[in-house]
């Protein structure tokens, strides 16, 4: 009778912290256990992305619709190329939607926005966004001013 | 001159030997994987190690995530930030607080009782007793508490983690009124499953390993009077203690060092 308690408690708190485990996994960092979210990706370059880090999230008119899968640098134009992955659940998005750098809040991280195009024709999977603005950087703004308060 | 020398010389073989022994008799346990048999004998340790440490870790890890929750708010209300409360309480929790202060509780309230035993059946000379019956003390009486405290103390890590996150959201949500929204998918926004609790959880394997051999050694070597139980088990807490500690910077150095 006795052991029986110990075995139970023993099976109870293995149990209990595997749940642990698995709500920190799930809810804490957010990650889908299921294989991840179906959706496709898209690529976009930008003279700037200064501050954007990988698992930023993709926004358009405010809401989160995807996330940025990863961050590399085209040495020879001097770009970024940043890919992202816009769950399928979204719907298309049209040929010349815009994409631009922008950052939430006055010290919260940067992020993408998505704004709507019109064009007929719809982004498929492994596209390019075209419409692209980079991040305003700061240093190189009051620069600018700078030269032209100069001039 | 030469005689201080010599007791500095003679005090070091004596550590180095000690800390020999102490491997040897570590590697001799684990060599030995626990068949089948053993089970009931885990079970026993980890009720006794595990089982028995949930109330104190649990109190524990929900103070401690209602204090953070609190200064973070208190002093990121004024940058007008408390939106990230949620991702500092999470990531202070994952990375630092939850291995480092469930192995401290460990050591106090597991690694303690452990030396204790060993140390006192080795006093009423059930170990030599064990030996001359043919039954290994090493794989009896020491593997079983080395298994259970690897099994437990990452268990305890992720349960302390959860209570404090839970700890914290009361504090932030409820009390404070930070929007909940913003709290869960800061939290998630930031947090990694591999770089923060994966790293967490390894620190809280490696801590499993440095405060169970301790206070298994300790236990093990213990001067066979009272009086040697009782500083037994003293040394077990305070050799633990620094061990943790120090081990923590040495690991947040490896793991989290290239911060960008």
């Amino acid at each position: 009778m006795r052991m029986r308690t110990v075995e139970i408690s023993v099976g109870a708190f293995v149990l209990a912290g595997l749940v642990a485990l698995t709500f920190l996994a799930v809810r804490v960092s957010g990650v889908n256990v299921g294989g991840g979210d179906t959706g496709y990706s898209l690529l976009a370059r930008f003279n700037d992305v200064s501050g954007l880090r990988e698992r930023a999230k993709v926004t358009m008119a405010g809401v989160t619709i995807g996330r940025v899968a990863s961050i590399s640098v085209d040495a020879e134009y001097g770009e970024a190329i940043v890919t992202l992955t816009v769950s399928s659940g979204v719907g298309p998005l049209a040929l010349d939607t815009g994409a631009q750098v922008v950052t939430e809040g006055v010290m919260g991280g940067r992020y993408i926005a998505l704004s709507p195009g019109a064009d007929e024709e719809y982004l498929q999977d492994g596209d390019e966004i075209t419409e692209t603005q980079g991040a305003l950087v700061l240093e190189n703004l009051i620069g600018d001013l700078v030269t032209s308060l100069g001039n | 001159m030469f005689l201080l020398l010599r007791v500095f010389g003679q005090r070091a073989l004596s550590r180095l030997e000690t800390l020999g022994r102490a491997t040897v008799m570590w590697a001799q346990a684990l060599w030995g994987l626990p068949t089948l048999g053993d089970v009931p004998l885990l079970m026993r340790q980890i009720y006794n190690i595990g089982v028995l440490s949930l109330i104190i870790v649990c109190l524990s890890a929900f103070s401690i995530g209602a204090v953070i929750s609190l200064q973070f708010y208190t002093q990121l209300a004024r940058f007008g930030a408390e939106s990230i409360v949620g991702l500092g309480l999470a990531l202070t929790l994952l990375r630092e607080l939850s291995p480092v202060v469930t192995a401290l509780l460990f050591a106090g309230r597991a690694g303690s009782a452990i030396t204790a035993e060993i140390g006192l059946m080795k006093t009423t000379e059930q170990l030599s007793s064990m030996e001359m019956m043919g039954v290994d003390p090493l794989h009896r009486i020491v593997a079983p508490r080395l298994w259970a405290g690897l099994i437990c103390l990452p268990l305890l890590t992720a349960i302390f983690s959860v209570v404090a996150i839970y700890g914290g959201t009361v504090v932030a949500v409820d009390w404070l009124g930070v929007d909940i929204g913003s709290f869960w998918s800061g939290m998630r926004d930031g947090v990694q499953l591999g770089r923060d609790i994966g790293n967490g959880m390894l620190k809280s394997v490696i801590f499993a390993i440095v405060v169970t051999w301790i206070a298994v050694f300790q236990g093990y070597d213990t001067v066979p009077t009272a009086e040697g139980i009782g500083e037994a088990t003293t040394r077990t807490v305070v050799y633990s203690s620094i061990a943790v500690l120090a081990l923590d910077f040495v690991l947040t150095l490896v793991m989290f060092g290239e911060f960008k």
